[in-house]
């Protein structure tokens, strides 16, 4: 019996190749190009629809904040928007009236921007995209800068304060990283913060964080290269170069594992385990990423299949690697069905994380995993704009890796790993000692949550 | 290349010119339509199979049938599990997505081109003979339940929930697709069983195919997958109209007060939806609504959200829409305000409403403003697969002609400020709006009351 199921497993592993290995579409084709004042200027060409997309990345995110002004990366960004020295109003209105649409967004390693407009008005994008590296703080006032902040302290009720099981993401980022620890804070901060926040701290962010030798340019879609690279010198070249700022020391090594419970506006009672997980790209993140997919997406993954499918003890099952450029984290979450407390949810999922730690997952398995990965890897090359389309992953590549052409590579990543590369990320991360806690419980109803856990309060 | 010019934006070139997909159409023996672009490029296919067996059609005792039943379906079919069948779909990369919304339900696949002969014949099971088995029905229910229990604390879903049923009471807009605990409990698996038989029909279903695929192969592989769907009896009866549209039904008893507050103690915000009744898909009005609602509240720099968000702070964001459906679907403002800014917020969104229509008419460089979003940045809809499969769906769904997407443009173009103020006059009723308000009740109601909307009604949204 054992040979004949090794000698299956290899006959699925030989499928397997061979269906993935011949994905065509997967070269995007770019010109890059620096600055004197250290712009990184990425063009990739693209005909299929008469649109293209413009997107800048700061190297900046809430891992540059200090502690006393947490939130204040993201609430920068939405300042971005509300004009410049030569362009002294909303951001919106050019770019809408061209037939664009713009937005941004902050996390912890970097802020992006971005416009899609249609390939006529190229040219608009950019000069908005400069004047706003170039020339923000003439236009801020006092008065933009307060209404923005009530624009996000808003942000953050809707968002986090106003939603069921809001607050566990700020519960457990603050339980896996350590004081110090530069990701110990959630990118949409405090509100004592963002309120102590001061135009004055919005003018040394900018000179810090946001000039030419701290960002990355990309321009995808319709247009000639060489047009959009001599306009990107044009626009960008006369900005002054900054100073590339320090990269952050290496970050404490681990978090002390910790067992913790929140009360919130919830029926369900849900449990979040973390555990502190490589970064992103380095050795057993893509191993991580494919084995969260292998615990919980789909009702044939593992911790599905076991809570939810047949023992019936939970509602629903997540599992993700929240890649990060200084540490990331492997999340599972779980929300408990009437009547089982989470003591038995948290025993459930320990039970199969150590199942994927003690054993390889099966090639049917890998194979289920590799080929939902490679469908979502090629579906978001559909589009050259917006959050995640080419221009934003060229800026990625070239921000965290120096090389705006990883495409390849990074499927590469996922196609290399393999049952053994799998169970051995999860054997080195997933450690049940190492596990941080938290019980997100209704309203006097702590007993539900895992047990021995200690009650703190996030606001 | 000289020093640029920052005294003036640029003026952007001459419009690029689009050629706006067109779909071939096919029609199988049984009936199913079929509706294919082909786009070559990514060797990805996008996959829609179209019913028009929306939560419309929940039967007057079972709200939720609809979408319970489209979520039975993948539960299995002949001999494959559940679970196999979620393996066989993982197995060739795909993610099953189906939506019910009111009047219909969409399955879709997005695959590699490879792969779309056994994504049909999967599609196919899981459409035409999905098992409904009892043991699967309960195990659904329950997740069902427990999905409601959870939605119970989402202040936007208790929002749309009263709002729909203040507009539309009992008529078949009045739930929300999800439908309540207690329809749940009152379903069993023949109800499931008889929704299916009845609506689940090919000669009024459309498949659709965008992507790396020609369409004379792809009528072959459908053929393949979906050629022994049977034509089953013709099921739908269409729901009436509701009250006060037109060519409505029966008028629905107007509730007897406009403000309705669901009580949130303790709330960090307050949700809330502003409106009255709208208007059908197919009114004669369409383009004039549309760019109505766009200077109104259907962009950022749109009246609604550069008052409440730009100048007051009030909130993260404001949005306006009209809601085209089969039959006349809800217009409705809806945002989440600060707790001590609800009053404000509703007299601010009351005061645009009225504005609009009167005193403050639409100018020249705001019907500018909204015309060139709306249609120069138009051709960026139809960049992926699946955004035109998702429109191909819509003309199908409303029977939309071929040129509909062509004619977008010229026909916003074509519309003056006096068309806006129009609109608005024939379209826009602030005086009848009902407002909800999701919120610390003890914190909102006596400024909501005070600003001129009568007493409240404190309801739950027994979801």
């Amino acid at each position: 019996m054992r040979g004949v199921s090794q000698y299956d497993a290899r006959e699925r592993q030989y499928t397997l190749k061979a269906i993935t290995v011949p994905t065509p579409g997967l070269d995007i084709p770019f010109r890059k190009q620096v600055l004197d004042n250290g712009l990184q200027v990425v063009v990739h060409e693209d005909h299929s629809c008469p649109i293209v997309a413009v997107n800048v990345w700061y190297h900046v995110g809430s891992k540059n904040e200090v502690p006393g002004r947490t939130g204040f990366a993201h609430l920068f960004e939405h300042l971005m928007f509300e004009g410049s020295a030569h362009h002294d109003s909303g951001y919106f209105e050019p770019l809408q009236q061209a037939g664009g649409t713009l937005n941004g967004s902050t996390n912890s390693d970097r802020t992006n921007y971005w416009e899609v407009v249609p390939a006529n008005a190229l040219e608009l994008a950019l000069w908005m995209e400069s004047d706003r590296m170039g020339f923000l703080l003439p236009a801020l006032t006092e008065e933009k800068f307060a209404n923005q902040r009530e624009v996000v302290l808003n942000e953050r009720r809707q968002s986090y304060e106003n939603r069921p099981y809001g607050m566990a993401s700020l519960a457990l980022t603050e339980a896996l990283f350590p004081e110090g620890h530069p990701y110990r804070w959630a990118t949409i901060g405090s509100p004592d913060d963002l309120r102590a926040a001061t135009a004055e701290d919005v003018r040394a962010f900018f000179r810090r964080y946001y000039h030419p030798a701290n960002a990355s340019l990309a321009i995808a879609g319709d247009v000639d290269p060489e047009r959009a690279l001599a306009l990107a010198a044009a626009y960008f070249g006369e900005i002054p170069a900054g100073e590339p700022p320090a990269a952050l020391p290496s970050a404490p090594a681990s978090a002390v594992p910790s067992r913790r419970v929140i009360e919130d506006r919830v029926e369900l009672p849900r449990l979040y385990l973390g555990w502190l997980s490589p970064p992103m790209y380095a050795a057993g993140d893509a191993e991580l990423d494919l084995l969260a997919d292998v615990l919980a997406t789909g009702k044939a993954s593992r911790l599905y299949r076991s809570l939810v499918y047949e023992r019936r003890i939970a509602a629903d099952v997540a599992a993700s690697q929240g890649s990060r450029e200084l540490g990331s984290s492997f999340q599972i979450a779980a929300t408990a069905v009437p009547g089982i407390g989470l003591s038995v949810i948290e025993a459930a999922i320990h039970e199969e994380v150590a199942r994927v730690r003690a054993a390889e997952m099966t090639a049917d398995e890998l194979a289920r995993t590799l080929a939902l990965t490679e469908t979502a890897f090629v579906s978001r090359l559909q589009t050259v704009g917006g959050f995640g389309g080419k221009s934003d992953q060229l800026n990625s590549y070239n921000v965290f890796l120096g090389d705006p052409g990883y495409f390849t590579q990074d499927l590469e990543r996922y196609r290399q790993a393999d049952g053994g590369s799998i169970r051995a990320a999860a054997a080195a991360s997933l450690d049940a000692a190492r596990c941080v806690t938290l019980s997100v419980v209704p309203a006097g109803q702590q007993g539900l949550a895992a047990p021995d856990s200690e009650a703190v309060v996030i606001t | 290349m000289s020093a640029v010019d920052r005294s003036r934006l640029p003026l952007p070139g001459p419009n690029p010119g689009f050629t706006f997909p067109v779909a071939g159409r096919q029609r199988l023996p049984s009936g199913l339509s079929l509706r294919t672009v082909e786009r070559h490029g990514l060797p990805m296919v996008s996959l829609a199979l179209l019913l028009p067996a929306g939560s419309a059609l929940d039967p007057d005792e079972r709200p939720g049938l609809a979408s319970m039943t489209a979520d039975m379906l993948d539960e299995g079919s002949g001999d494959r599990s559940a679970i196999e069948m979620q393996e066989a779909l993982a197995r060739i990369g795909a993610e099953l997505d189906t939506e019910t919304g009111p009047d219909s339900v969409v399955l879709s696949l997005s695959l590699l081109e490879r792969f779309v002969p056994q994504g049909l014949q999967l599609l196919s099971d899981i459409v035409v003979s999905p098992r409904l088995g009892a043991p699967d029905f309960e195990r659904v229910r329950t997740l069902r339940a427990n999905r409601i229990r959870q939605l119970r604390d989402v202040p936007g879903v208790n929002a749309e929930a009263v709002f729909a049923r203040a507009l539309y009471g009992p008529h078949p807009y009045g739930h929300l697709p999800i439908g309540s605990g207690a329809s749940l409990a009152r379903m069993d698996v023949d109800d499931v069983g008889g929704f299916h038989g009845e609506q689940y029909n090919p000669s009024r279903a459309t498949l659709i195919a965008v992507g790396a695929m020609d369409s004379a192969r792809f009528a072959r592989h459908a053929e393949e997958a979906f050629g022994a769907w049977q034509r089953g009896a013709a099921g739908a009866i269409a729901p009436p109209g509701p009250a006060g549209a037109a060519g409505g039904g029966p008028a629905a008893p107007a509730p007897a007060r406009r403000l309705l507050i669901v009580d949130r103690p303790g709330a960090a915000q307050t949700e809330l939806r502003v409106g009255h009744l709208g208007e059908p898909r197919r009114t004669a009005d369409f383009h004039a609504l549309v760019l109505l609602n766009a200077v109104l509240g259907g962009h950022f720099s749109s009246r609604l959200n550069l008052n409440l968000r730009e100048r007051k702070g009030y909130t993260y964001g404001v949005r306006s829409a009209f809601d085209f459906r089969t039959m006349a679907g809800p217009f409705s403002v809806q945002t989440s305000v600060r707790t001590d800014a609800t009053a404000d917020a509703v007299a601010e969104i009351l005061g645009e409403l009225r504005g609009i229509g009167g005193a403050r008419p639409a100018s020249e460089d705001e019907r500018s403003l909204s015309v060139a979003t709306l249609t120069k940045g138009y051709p960026r809809n139809f960049e992926t697969a699946g955004q035109i499969a998702s429109g191909l769906a819509q003309l199908a769904l409303y029977e939309l002609p071929d040129d509909t997407f062509e004619v977008f443009a010229p026909r916003i173009e074509a519309l003056t400020a006096g068309d806006i103020t129009r609109a608005a006059r024939a379209h826009l009723h602030p005086d009848r709006a009902i407002v909800v308000a999701v919120g610390d009740c003890a914190r909102i109601r006596r400024g909501l009351e005070a600003a001129g909307l009568g007493d409240a009604d404190v309801v739950a949204a027994d979801l």
